[in-house]
Formats: structure tokens, sequence, C-alpha cells
């Protein structure tokens, strides 16, 4: 390895490795440290993504599609399912082997790898960050970059440390926890959401199917919901109701920061990739692809600023992401918060209203106009989103 | 007997303890944090005392229960 690099990102998680792929295939100079042992474990996430929102930077592979999805059911409080035919496809990944996939991706476009580098300061020169502080086997140890990318994940430190106001407002952290469970019986091809006080208030419970007979199991809820009682208590609840024979494979915590993107996120020498920008999809809360389709943009425009020798071009990153999602998660942000705090009785209404919509009629825009009709003020967001695209 | 020691927050007496047996290590309460003062390696978790102010939103952010509050006082061990 080298001294100094063009380009040092911080996180091998999906964010970090499309911003290293992007940028090393300019021909620039690309170090990624990773402070796990392992590129894509330990996994912290449903794993539910769009087949577009993969194939813009992976030809899909069966050896990280775990199940395909066609449809969506909501279950309301009192117990309806409103079937859904999606759009497109879905997949439940194994986000182990598609993390590492992903990094292949960027290392055989010549960016290098470290794991077990923990990350723990920035080399700041003249208000300009030049590099990172890093642990490595019990040594301290120092590289310089012309641009240090921080995709280090909920975490975020790393904007912190370069000025950056990266901490999350803890009533816009979706604190999660799953199980990964088998022996349980679902649809392979069908996500479940399940909304009410008693399962997920404020956010929502989900049952991602993981193959035959195996699925992921989880829950989120606002900081704000914590305080009172846990993601833990919640999916113990459920698990008790709903699979009490469940063998659990793998049980994680996890967080996920739903707000809109951060006012800013390029400063001296750094920018913010993926759930460090806060890039989730704020409705959703699914950050997979998002988090690429941000690196991939950081990684260009780095790139495209080390070639130029101009590195105030990384600004332009910002509009960048702004153009293509950023705007778009603001008005998904406004959808949240007019969701965030239906009742029960609401949520029961919708399915039942849903459900008198002849079933090819059915699509995931008509169910939420269906869940914000006495929403008027949000109806043109949600119009918005579905209809002018 | 010698007169037990606490641990000492910005504010006082630390009052934040994280069960470092229990935790998953996700990164929530790091995020969180308005002070940055919780140090969280691959799986090593601490908090970095003369930072923090006890407001607890680790504590509420916490998905599964590993961070409580210690109204004594955290002792140093």
């Amino acid at each position: 390895m080298k001294q100094e690099y063009d380009i040092v990102v911080v996180g091998a998680g999906p964010a970090g490795s499309m911003a290293a792929r992007f940028a090393a295939e300019q021909g620039v100079s690309v170090l990624v440290l990773e402070k796990d042992r392992d590129v894509g474990y330990p996994v912290r996430c449903g794993e539910a993504i769009s087949k577009e929102g993969v194939a813009e930077f992976i030809t899909p592979d069966e050896k990280w599609i775990t199940a395909r999805i066609s449809k969506f059911a909501m279950i309301a409080p009192d117990g309806t399912e409103a079937v859904i035919e999606l759009p497109g496809e879905g997949y439940i990944l194994e986000r182990r082997i598609f993390d590492y996939e992903l990094a292949k991706s960027a290392a055989a476009a010549g960016a290098e790898y470290i794991t077990r580098a923990y990350v723990n300061g920035l080399i700041i020169e003249d208000d300009t960050v030049k590099g990172v502080k890093y642990q490595f086997r019990g040594a301290d140890k120092e590289v310089r970059a012309k641009i240090v990318i921080a995709a280090d994940g909920v975490e975020s430190r790393v904007g912190r440390w370069a000025g950056l106001k990266t901490h999350i407002d803890f009533r816009d952290m979706e604190c999660c926890t799953q199980a990964t469970v088998s022996g349980v019986k679902l649809n392979t091809d069908t996500c479940y959401f399940y909304f009410g006080e008693n399962v997920a208030p404020s956010g929502y419970f989900w049952v991602f199917p993981k193959g035959e007979g195996i699925a992921n199991v989880g829950l989120g809820v606002s900081g704000a919901i914590g305080k009172k009682r846990s993601a833990q208590s919640f999916l113990n609840t459920f698990m008790e109701q709903h699979y009490p024979n469940a063998s659990v494979l793998t049980c994680i915590a996890g967080g996920v920061p739903c707000s809109p993107t951060l006012d800013k996120i390029t400063g001296k020498g750094i920018m913010l990739v993926g759930d460090a920008a806060r890039q989730v999809n704020p409705l959703s809360g699914g950050g997979i692809a998002s988090g690429m389709i941000g690196g991939k943009l950081a990684g260009i425009t780095a790139g495209e600023a080390i070639k130029k020798g101009n590195l105030n071009h990384i600004h332009e990153y910002e509009k960048r992401w702004h153009d293509r999602l950023g705007r778009r998660h603001e008005t998904f942000n406004r959808i949240k918060e007019g969701i965030y705090n239906f009742k029960d009785e609401k949520f029961n209404a919708i399915a039942h209203s849903f459900n008198k919509v002849p079933y090819e009629k059915r699509s995931l825009g008509n169910l939420f106009t269906t869940a914000l009709i006495n929403q008027p003020s949000l109806l043109i967001d949600v119009a918005k989103v579905f209809l002018v695209k | 007997m010698s007169e037990i020691q606490y641990r000492q927050a910005k504010n006082g007496k630390l009052l934040i303890e994280i069960l470092p047996d229990k935790c998953d290590f996700c990164g929530c309460c790091v995020g969180v944090c308005p002070e940055d003062a919780i140090e969280l390696k691959e799986a090593e978790i601490y908090i970095i005392d003369p930072r923090c102010t006890n407001c607890a939103k680790c504590i509420w952010s916490c998905p599964i229960e590993v961070i409580k509050l210690n109204k004594n006082g955290v002792p140093v061990k």
C-alpha cells in the first residue's frame, strides 16, 4: 500500500464500494478502509431492494438473490391483509455475499481494500481534510488523501470530525432489530408489512421471505418510541404471537436514519455518501439502492476533481445528488410525516377500502392515495411521486 | 474500606452505562450522540466519559436495551 492516495473511502458497504469503484474506474488511486473483519458482515439490513435498484450496478446473480418478490402485502392492525402486485420485480438479498461482490467489482476496477482498519480521526490542515488516522492490528497509522469519502454509515462520525453536522436527531433514528428465522410458512414472492400501535408505532414491521421457510422478521421504531418501549420488546411480542416455534438463525440490531439528505454533504476535502449523508429513502427506510447511487455520484465527481486538479469540483456532487434523488426524498419525507401518526383505526380503514378496489387495479400509488384521502395537503406530494415521476 | 470511585461525565457523575456483553455493536447510539461521546470498534464499545452529558438519547435509541441509566453513578472498575 501507498502512503498517499487520491481518494480514501471510509466504510465498505454498498455506498463506499460504489464510490470506490466509480472513482477507480477513472484511473485515480483509491483506498477503502473497513472497520470490520469482513466486507458484508455483520449484516444490518432487511435486505429488500428493487431489481432496477440493483441492475444499475451489478448483474443480478442467483448467489445473492434469496427470493424474488412480486407482491406487497399490507397487514392492518385488525389483521386485514391488502395485497398488491408490484409493477417491477424485487429481490431479497444475501447482503453478506452482495456487499462482497460489490467490493470485488471495486477492487477489480483498481481500488485497494484493508479490513479491520478502524478510522479514529482525520488529518486536517488549513481547515481542509487531508487524510485519515486509523488503527490496524494494534498500531496507529495515517494515510493521506486529496479527498476523503465518508461512507461510515449510521455512526457518521467522520463527517462530524470534518465539521459537518451529521449528528442524527434521535426522533429520526429508526431503531431496528431483526431475526432471520427458519420454519415459517409464507409466500416466497410476497413482502409483508405490518402496521399498528402494537406492532411498530411510527414505523412498520416487516416479514421478508428469504427462500422456502426462511424469513427476515423485524421492525423499526423511532427513538421517540424507543424512549418508552424498545424494538426488541416489540419483536419478542410478534415472535411469540406469530412464530413461537421458529428457529432463530440470526439476530441483529441496527439503525436507519430516516430524514431528508443533510444540507451539506461535501466540505473541504470531504464527501459524505450513503447512511452517513442520510441518503436513505425516508419513507421506506430502504437505503441500499440510494446509497449506491450516492456512492456512484460521489465517486464519479471525486475522480473528475482529481483529474481536473480542481478539488472545488467535489461540491458539484451535492447538485447531482439532489437532482437525482435528494429532492424526491424530501417529498417522501413529507409523506412519512403525514402517515407517522396514523392511528390503528385509520390503517384498518385503509385496508378495508383498498380491498374494495378490484385486484387487477390495485397499485402502490392508489394504496397511498387511499391512505391519504383524509390528508389533502399530502395528496399533492403523493401525486408528485406516483404521477409526475 | 476505601470509598467508591465514580466515573466522571462532563457535568458530574457519569450515569450512563453500556453493557458490552449484551451489545450488538450496531451504532444507533453513536449516530444519535450529540457529543460524539461513544467509541465503537468492531466488537468493543465504551463511553468517552469527559464528553458525556448524561442526555440519555443513546438509551432511547438502543434497539435492544443494552444501555442503562444508573442513577447512583457508574463506579470505576
